[in-house]
C-alpha cells in the first residue's frame, strides 16, 4: 500500500529489486514503531520489571545467569510456600529465562556489558519486532498481494491487544510465546504447501521453543491437528499433509517432553489427545491412498469415510475407558473453564479469582482491536473466496480463538494475530480492488484506461462506479483516514491503559505535574532492609513474587497458584477473628504479614476489594469456619463502615487494615476513599500483631506477628492489661476467649 | 510396507467378520488399516470388477505391488517393516513386562514410530515421480469427484509432489533424522 504510487515508476527488473528494498525498509520501519511504541513505561517511569508475574520471571533469570543452566535445571527454592518449597526448575516454563540468559551470554561475548534487567525489561519490545516480521511471512503466505502482508505486520506492530502484553518491562512468557505462536503457524502452512520433511522439522523445533515457553502451546497442538482433520474431511489428502503433519507430531511431541514441566503429559493427557488420534488416523489415510493405487475403484471415496467413522468410534470409546481408568490424566480444570463459563466459579475460586480468566466484556474487543475487529468477519469471508489449504487454517484458527477470546480475557493474545491477518487480507482486498495498485508487468496507464479488466477483478462488487476517481478517493481517503484513527487508537490505549509499571503508580497533581506513589517499593526495600534474611512474610498470593523479587524474602503463598490449600490457609488466617488467626499464623512460622489498603489513596486494587476472593477460596477448604454470608450485611451489601457484619470487623484482614486510621483524620471524619464509606469513629484494635511499617501513602502496611507473651499471658489479656492502666474501657474485652496456641 | 501386507492378504482368511481391532497405539492402528480396507472391501458394494474374493484382490494388489515398485522403493520398504517390527516389539514388552524405565521405552518407542513416518515420508517423495505417480493419478481422480473445490487442492499435489528432487528429499529425510534422535537420546536418560 505504501509504495503504490511508486508503481508506475517503478517497472522490470530495477522496479523489482527497488521494491524489495522498499519492503525491506518498511518492514525495518514497522519494527522499530512495534519496539519504540512500547516503551512508553520506560520513559514515563523507568526500566523496571512490571506487574506481578514478571518478577518471578526476572528473579529466575537472575538465578540462572548467576549459578548456570543446570543448577537452574535442578533448583528447588526453598524461599517460596513456605514449609513447603518449590521445586521451580522442574514447574515453570524456561523458554523465557534461558532465551534472555543466552542473550546475556552473547552481550557478554561481545563485550557489551548489559545489565541483565535490562535485557528483561527490553526482550518483550525487542521480540514484538521480530513477531511483526513473523507476521508479514504468515500473511505473504495467505495472499499474493504484497500489501496484505505488510499491513498485517504493521497491525501486528501495534495492536493494543499484543501490545498489553508486551509493553517494555513485562518480562513475561507470552512476551516471546506470541512471536513463536506466529512464528510456528508460519512455518506449518510453509510445511503443508511444500510438503518437505525440512519445514515440518523446523516446524517441530520452533513448536518445542514454544512448549518451553508458554502454556499455551496447547493451543498449537490442537489446531494443527484440526486443521489436518478438516482437511481431510473435506477429501484433500496429499502427501505433503502426510509429511508435514506426521513430521511435526513426531518430532514436535518428542520436542515437547524434553521439558521437565510437560514431561510425559502429551501421551497422558487429554489435551493432547487430538494430535495423537489424527496421527493415527493420517497414518490409515495414507495407507488407504496407497492402497487405492492398485486397486481399480470407484468406491474409494465411501471405503474411506467408513474407515474414519469406525477407526474414530474406537478411539473415542478407547479415549473414554483410558480416561476413566485414570490412565490418562482427566481434562485440566482450566480446560473445563473454556467450555462451561461458570465451572470455575463453582468448583475452583483460585482459577475464578484472576483477573485475566475473567469472560471478556463486548467493549474490550474494540478497546484491544479497533478497527480490526470489523475488517476481520470481512477478511475470513475472503478465505473462503479461495479456499486453499492455508485459507482453511485462517478459517478454523479465526473461528476457535474468537470463542475462546470470549471465554477469557487473556486468550484475546490468541485472537490478536488472526485478527490482524484477517484485516490485513480484507484491507489489502480492498485497496487492491479500488486502487488498482497491483505491482507487476501492467502499468498503472493501461490499468486505468482498460475497464474491462476491472469489472472482471471485482466481479462480486457491485460494479457501479469503482471505476470512477470518485469511489477510488472516496474508498481510499476513508481507508486512510480509518488507518489513522488506528494508529492514533493504539498510541492512545498504549500510553494510557498498558503502559503503567503497576508497581510504581501515576498520578496528576492539581497543577497537572505527574506525581509518582512509590509505596510498593517503599515497602519491600524496607523488609529488606530492616527484616531479618530469612522472615517469612504472609501476603495474598498476589504479591508473593514481588516481595520475592524485590525484598527477597520467604512468602507463604505466590503468583504460581499451584496449591489451593496452601492458600486457602492464608485465606482462612486472613478472614478469621484474631483468635483463629494468631493459631494460623504461628504454625507456619509467619514473622511479617504485609496487606494492601488503597482507602486513603483512593487505590482500588487491595486487599479489602480482593477480600472476597479470600473468602470464598477459603471456605471452599473450611465451609464450617468460613462463611462467605458472614461478610454481607443483611441486605446482602458488602460493608466497612459502622455497618460492616461482627465477622467481617473482626476479621484479621479488615483490623490489619483500618488500624490506627481514624488517627489520620479529625474526630471521627474517617472516610475510606475507595468505598467511599465513612468509617467509625473508633478504629479495630489488634492484639497478636503489631503495627510494623505503614508506607507514605499507606498503600502497603506490614505488621509484625507477636511472640509469645513473656508471662503466658494470651494476647488479648496483655494488650488490655498494657491499656488498662489507661484507659479503663479496655476491660470489657476480657472474657471468656481463649486463646489456642499450639 | 511388505510385512503389513502380508498381514492384510492373510488376515481377513480365516474370519470373514471385521477383526476386532485393540486400538491403544499407533503401531497396532497401522496394522489395522492393512486388516480394514481389505475387509470393507470385501463386503463392500458389486462395482469391484472382476475379482470377488478377497484373496484374489490381495494377491493381485501383492502382485502389482513387485512389479511396479522398484528396488530402491522395496528397500525403503523393507526398512519401514524393519521399524514397524521393532516398535512392535517394544510395545510388547511394554505391555508384557512393564514400562519401568518409562523414558527409555517412550524415547525407543518415537524413534522407530518417527523413524517409520520420516521413511514414509521420503517414500512419498521419491517415489511421486516413478511408481507412485499413479498414486497421484488415482488420487485426483477420485478427489475430482468428491469435492468441489479439489482442483486447485489436485495442483497443488502436483506441484508438492514433483517440486522436490530426490537429493532435496534426503537431505530433508537426514535433517528430520537427526533432530529426531537428537531429542531421543536427550530424553533416555
Amino acid at each position: 500500500m505504501a509504495d503504490s504510487p511508486l508503481n508506475s515508476l517503478l517497472k522490470g527488473n530495477t522496479g523489482r529489486n527497488t521494491r524489495g528494498l522498499l519492503r525491506i525498509i518498511i518492514l525495518g520501519t514497522i519494527a522499530a514503531a512495534a519496539v519504540s511504541s512500547r516503551l512508553f513505561s520506560v520513559i514515563r517511569f523507568e526500566s523496571i520489571i512490571h506487574e506481578f508475574d514478571p518478577w518471578f520471571n526476572f528473579r529466575a533469570t537472575k538465578y540462572l545467569v548467576q549459578h548456570g543452566f543446570y543448577s537452574f535445571w535442578d533448583w528447588f527454592d526453598d524461599r517460596t510456600w513456605h514449609p513447603l518449597g518449590r521445586v521451580t526448575g522442574g514447574t515453570l516454563y524456561p523458554g523465557l529465562m534461558v532465551t534472555s540468559g543466552v542473550i546475556y551470554h552473547i552481550l557478554r561475548f561481545l563485550t557489551i556489558p548489559v545489565d541483565i534487567r535490562n535485557i528483561c525489561v527490553l526482550l518483550a519490545p525487542g521480540f514484538s519486532g521480530l513477531t511483526a516480521l513473523a507476521m508479514y511471512f504468515l500473511t505473504c503466505e495467505m495472499s499474493t498481494s504484497p500489501s496484505a502482508g505488510l499491513l498485517a505486520a504493521a497491525f501486528m506492530g501495534i495492536v493494543p491487544g499484543y501490545i498489553s502484553r508486551s509493553v517494555a518491562g513485562s518480562y513475561d512468557n507470552e512476551a516471546i510465546a506470541i512471536f513463536l505462536l506466529v512464528f510456528t503457524f508460519f512455518l506449518w502452512i510453509k510445511a503443508v504447501k511444500n510438503g518437505s520433511i525440512m519445514w515440518g522439522a523446523l516446524t517441530a523445533l520452533f513448536y518445542g521453543y514454544m512448549v518451553s515457553a508458554w502454556g499455551g502451546y496447547v493451543f498449537i497442538t490442537n489446531l494443527i491437528p484440526l486443521h489436518v482433520f478438516v482437511l481431510l474431511c473435506m477429501g484433500r489428502y496429499s502427501s505433503r499433509i502426510y509429511i508435514s503433519y506426521t513430521t511435526w507430531y513426531a518430532l514436535g511431541t518428542l520436542a515437547s517432553m524434553q521439558i521437565p514441566f510437560v514431561g510425559f503429559l502429551p501421551i497422558r493427557n487429554s489435551d493432547h489427545m487430538a494430535a495423537l488420534g489424527v496421527f493415527g488416523l493420517l497414518q490409515l489415510v495414507a495407507f488407504a491412498d496407497f492402497v487405492r493405487g492398485f486397486i481399480p475403484g470407484k468406491h474409494f471415496q465411501r471405503l474411506l469415510t467408513t474407515m474414519i467413522i469406525v477407526v474414530f468410534g474406537v478411539a473415542f470409546v478407547g479415549l473414554v475407558v483410558l480416561t476413566v481408568s485414570g490412565v490418562i490424566a482427566p481434562w485440566s480444570g482450566r480446560f473445563y473453564s473454556l467450555w462451561d463459563t461458570g465451572y470455575a466459579k463453582i468448583h475452583i475460586p483460585i482459577i475464578a479469582s484472576v483477573s485475566e480468566h475473567q469472560p471478556t466484556a463486548w467493549p474490550a474487543f474494540f478497546f484491544d482491536l479497533n478497527f480490526l475487529i470489523w475488517l476481520f468477519p470481512a477478511g475470513v469471508y475472503m478465505c473462503f473466496r479461495d479456499l486453499k489449504d492455508e485459507h482453511v487454517f485462517v478459517i478454523i484458527y479465526s473461528v476457535l480463538a474468537s470463542y475462546f477470546a470470549g471465554v477469557m480475557v487473556r486468550l484475546m493474545l490468541t485472537l490478536t494475530p488472526i485478527v490482524c491477518v484477517a484485516a490485513a487480507l480484507a484491507l489489502s482486498t480492498i485497496l487492491d480492488t479500488y486502487v488498482l495498485a497491483s505491482p507487476g508487468p501492467n502499468p498503472k496507464a493501461k490499468a486505468v484506461e482498460d475497464t474491462s479488466s476491472e469489472p472482471l477483478r471485482s466481479a462480486r462488487k457491485p460494479d457501479v462506479g469503482v471505476t470512477s476517481y470518485l469511489s477510488k478517493l472516496v474508498v481510499t481517503s476513508s481507508a486512510i483516514i480509518y488507518l489513522l484513527l488506528f494508529v492514533a487508537h493504539c498510541t492512545w490505549v498504549t500510553s494510557n491503559a498498558y503502559s503503567s509499571p503497576s508497581v510504581v503508580l501515576a498520578s496528576r497533581m492539581p497543577d497537572g505535574s505527574q506525581h509518582i506513589i512509590d509505596d510498593y517499593r517503599e515497602a519491600y526495600y524496607w523488609l529488606r532492609q530492616n527484616t531479618p534474611h530469612n522472615a517469612k512474610v504472609m501476603s495474598w498470593w498476589d504479591y508473593g513474587y514481588q516481595i520475592g523479587g524485590m525484598a527477597d524474602r520467604p512468602t507463604l503463598v505466590d503468583n504460581n497458584t499451584w496449591n489451593n490449600t496452601h492458600i486457602a490457609t492464608v485465606g482462612k488466617a486472613m478472614s478469621s477473628r484474631e483468635e483463629v488467626s494468631y493459631p494460623i499464623l504461628r504454625q507456619h512460622d509467619v514473622d511479617y504479614v504485609l496487606v494492601v489498603f488503597g482507602g486513603l489513596l483512593g487505590y482500588s486494587g487491595d486487599d479489602i476489594n480482593k477480600f472476597l476472593w479470600m473468602v470464598r477460596i477459603a471456605e471452599g477448604i473450611w465451609p464450617d469456619e468460613v462463611k462467605e454470608r458472614d461478610f454481607f450485611t443483611a441486605r446482602g451489601e458488602y460493608r466497612v463502615d459502622d455497618q460492616a457484619t461482627p465477622t467481617m470487623r473482626n476479621s484479621l484482614m479488615y483490623k490489619m487494615s483500618y488500624y490506627n486510621y481514624h488517627t489520620m483524620f479529625q474526630g471521627g471524619q474517617a472516610v475510606d476513599r475507595v468505598r467511599g464509606a465513612k468509617l467509625p469513629a473508633e478504629g479495630p484494635q489488634l492484639s497478636t500483631l503489631e503495627e510494623a511499617f505503614t508506607s507514605e501513602n499507606w498503600i502497603i502496611r506490614i505488621y509484625k506477628v507477636k511472640d509469645l507473651d513473656n508471662l503466658n499471658r494470651d494476647h488479648s489479656n496483655a494488650v488490655a492489661f498494657d491499656r488498662g492502666h489507661k484507659r479503663k474501657r479496655a476491660t470489657k474485652k476480657k472474657g471468656p476467649r481463649v486463646l489456642r496456641t499450639e | 510396507m511388505p510385512a503389513k501386507r502380508t498381514a492384510a492378504a492373510t488376515g481377513p482368511v480365516p474370519a470373514p467378520s471385521p477383526p476386532t481391532i485393540p486400538s491403544s497405539s499407533t503401531t497396532t492402528t497401522t496394522t489395522t488399516a492393512a486388516a480394514s480396507p481389505s475387509s470393507s472391501l470385501s463386503s463392500g458394494p458389486k462395482t469391484l470388477t472382476t475379482n470377488s474374493s478377497v484373496l484374489d484382490i490381495a494377491h493381485t494388489v501383492w502382485q502389482q505391488y513387485l512389479a511396479t515398485t522398484p528396488q530402491r522403493t522395496l528397500l525403503l520398504d523393507a526398512f519401514m517393516g524393519f521399524l514397524v517390527l521393532v516398535g512392535g516389539v517394544q510395545f510388547l514388552y511394554c505391555v508384557l513386562a512393564g514400562n519401568y524405565p518409562f523414558n527409555a521405552f517412550l524415547s525407543g518407542f518415537s524413534a522407530a514410530v518417527g523413524q517409520f513416518v520420516l521413511t514414509a515420508s521420503l517414500r512419498m517423495q521419491t517415489s511421486s515421480s516413478t511408481s507412485a505417480a499413479t498414486v497421484s493419478s488415482g488420487g485426483k481422480g477420485a478427489k475430482g469427484k468428491a469435492a468441489a473445490a479439489a482442483a486447485a487442492a489436485a495442483l497443488g499435489n502436483e506441484t508438492g509432489g514433483n517440486g522436490i528432487s530426490h537429493e532435496r528429499a534426503f537431505a530433508d529425510y537426514i535433517f528430520g533424522s537427526l533432530i529426531l534422535h537428537f531429542f531421543c537420546i536427550n530424553f533416555i536418560n
